[in-house]
């Protein structure tokens, strides 16, 4: 059996898209010790794996493939290891993306589409702090009070197919899922690492999930 | 429903925090790092360090301040001054800022913007604008001016065109820095910076001229901007980045209020 501690190996997985360092020292900020590696051997053999990234689905994709990495994801997904999306990380974990029109991994169902508004003064990217309601109780969102916000910056937003999967919602003309997740996965569309106290909160919450909702 | 921001900007000469009037004296008044922290502590929702070191061979310290505030500052970090290549951008990230703020360099190679955007993606480049009030000319029909280099030097260039051409280009969002304003303390320029939120659909930062809580206020409703830069109206202790956010709040303007 493993021993749920703060200093297990934990794998930030580098697929080429964007800045991993800010991750990494946010996880560091609440003990949780991080490497970053584009190894799918490395993810395998993690106890707990972080799904990062910002840039587009499409270019996401290529370089999930190259690095032999989208198939590592899903075993341990499968495996139960406790895995944690952020942003670009949620939106691939979809059937399909709009960015690109690109397919992407199926670890949830339903899709991801580009914001659209009638209305001129909401501005796309979505950028800057907004709330997150909780709709569905899950571990890593516990202490989450009303009125918390996290930092966004994003063009598309996730539509899951099927509710159970959303855990919490956020507002920006009309609602969208900003937390999503099934069994050991979780994929938060906001950046914890950037969302000060109450993102450190839920890495810190992360650093001893056991992996059970 | 999505807050507005409090940014603050700290201009940083030589590894030491700088404060510009009208841009041209700076006085160094503390160490960057340290505010930093503070205000990230207060409640601020984004920082932005501006490298006004003259030498080039003195900008590595930026680097070295950029790592250190990243350490321990967990809210989007932005970066800028002296950006002219995608290397640049690169050493910026590296060392731990999220945004990268372009501004002289774009203006002189327009393709530079793009060439970030596709390296570190749109939504992490910041256009930053340094615009001032001129005579509506054919040249400058919108009656504003793109300068460079500090706000010495005008480039005839119209700066409503400039921020369509930036947000096409691919930038994430634009400041949009009064030259005339800044400094002033007397607030910012609410004419401008609604005409530029208005023509755009990525979010506008408005900078230069705060002085008292109401200018931001005023540049968040009327002035149309998504999000508030401040500087010597907190560096020197004048007000809290708190207390800049509880007025706001309390007159109505949707603010992140828990941290």
């Amino acid at each position: 059996m493993n021993s749920w501690n703060a200093h297990e190996a934990v794998v930030i997985i580098d697929y080429d898209a964007g800045n991993l360092r800010s991750v990494q020292r946010a996880c560091a900020e609440v003990g949780m010790h991080a490497a970053i590696s584009a190894d799918p051997e490395a993810v395998r053999r993690a106890e707990r794996v972080i799904f990062p990234g910002v840039g587009a689905a499409g270019s996401a994709m290529r370089s999930l493939a190259r690095h032999g990495m989208g198939d590592a994801l899903k075993e341990v997904i499968k495996a139960g290891t406790p895995v944690l999306g952020i942003c670009l990380g949620l939106q691939i974990s979809f059937e399909f993306s709009e960015e690109n029109a690109t397919p992407t991994l199926s670890l949830l169902k339903g899709s991801v589409r580009r914001f659209r508004f009638n209305r001129n003064d909401l501005k796309i990217p979505h950028m800057g702090w907004n709330e997150v309601q909780v709709v569905k109780p899950h571990p890593l969102l516990a202490g989450i009070a009303a009125g918390d916000e996290f930092y966004f910056v994003h063009s598309y937003y996730p539509e899951p197919q099927v509710e159970r999967d959303v855990y919490a919602t956020t507002e920006y003309e009309s609602g969208f899922a900003s937390a999503v997740g099934q069994d050991n996965y979780f994929a938060t569309q906001f950046h914890p690492e950037k969302s000060g106290s109450v993102g450190l909160r839920l890495l810190s919450k992360f650093a001893t999930w056991n992996g059970q909702c | 429903m999505l807050s507005k921001r409090l940014i603050a900007c700290l201009d940083v000469r030589d590894g030491k925090l700088a404060k510009s009037i009208k841009f041209v004296d700076t006085k160094d008044i503390g160490d960057p790092v340290e505010k930093a922290r503070t205000y990230y502590l207060d409640g601020l929702d984004e920082l932005v360090f501006y490298d006004i070191t003259a030498s080039s061979d003195k900008r590595s310290i930026m680097l070295e301040v950029v790592a250190a505030v990243a350490e321990q500052v967990f809210i989007p970090l932005s970066v800028g001054g002296g950006v002219r290549s995608v290397a640049d951008a690169t050493d910026l990230r590296l060392a731990g800022a999220e945004k990268i703020n372009v501004n002289s360099a774009a203006v002189q190679r327009p393709a530079l913007i793009a060439e970030c955007a596709d390296a570190i993606g749109g939504q992490n480049i910041v256009l930053s604008m340094d615009i001032l009030k001129v005579e509506t000319s054919q040249q400058c029909p919108s009656g504003y001016e793109i300068v460079i280099n500090g706000g010495r030097k005008p480039m005839g260039i119209d700066a409503l065109g400039w921020a369509l051409e930036g947000e096409r280009l691919g930038a994430g969002e634009l400041v949009v820095n009064s030259i005339d304003a800044d400094g002033t303390r007397e607030g910012y320029e609410l004419k401008l910076t609604a005409m530029l939120s208005e023509a755009v659909r990525i979010p506008v930062i408005a900078s230069g001229g705060a002085g008292t809580p109401d200018h931001l206020y005023d540049v968040l409703t009327e002035g149309k901007a998504d999000a508030a830069l401040v500087a010597s109206m907190v560096h020197y202790g004048d007000y809290a980045v708190s207390e800049l956010k509880h007025y706001l709040d309390g007159r109505g303007v949707k603010m992140r209020m828990s941290w």
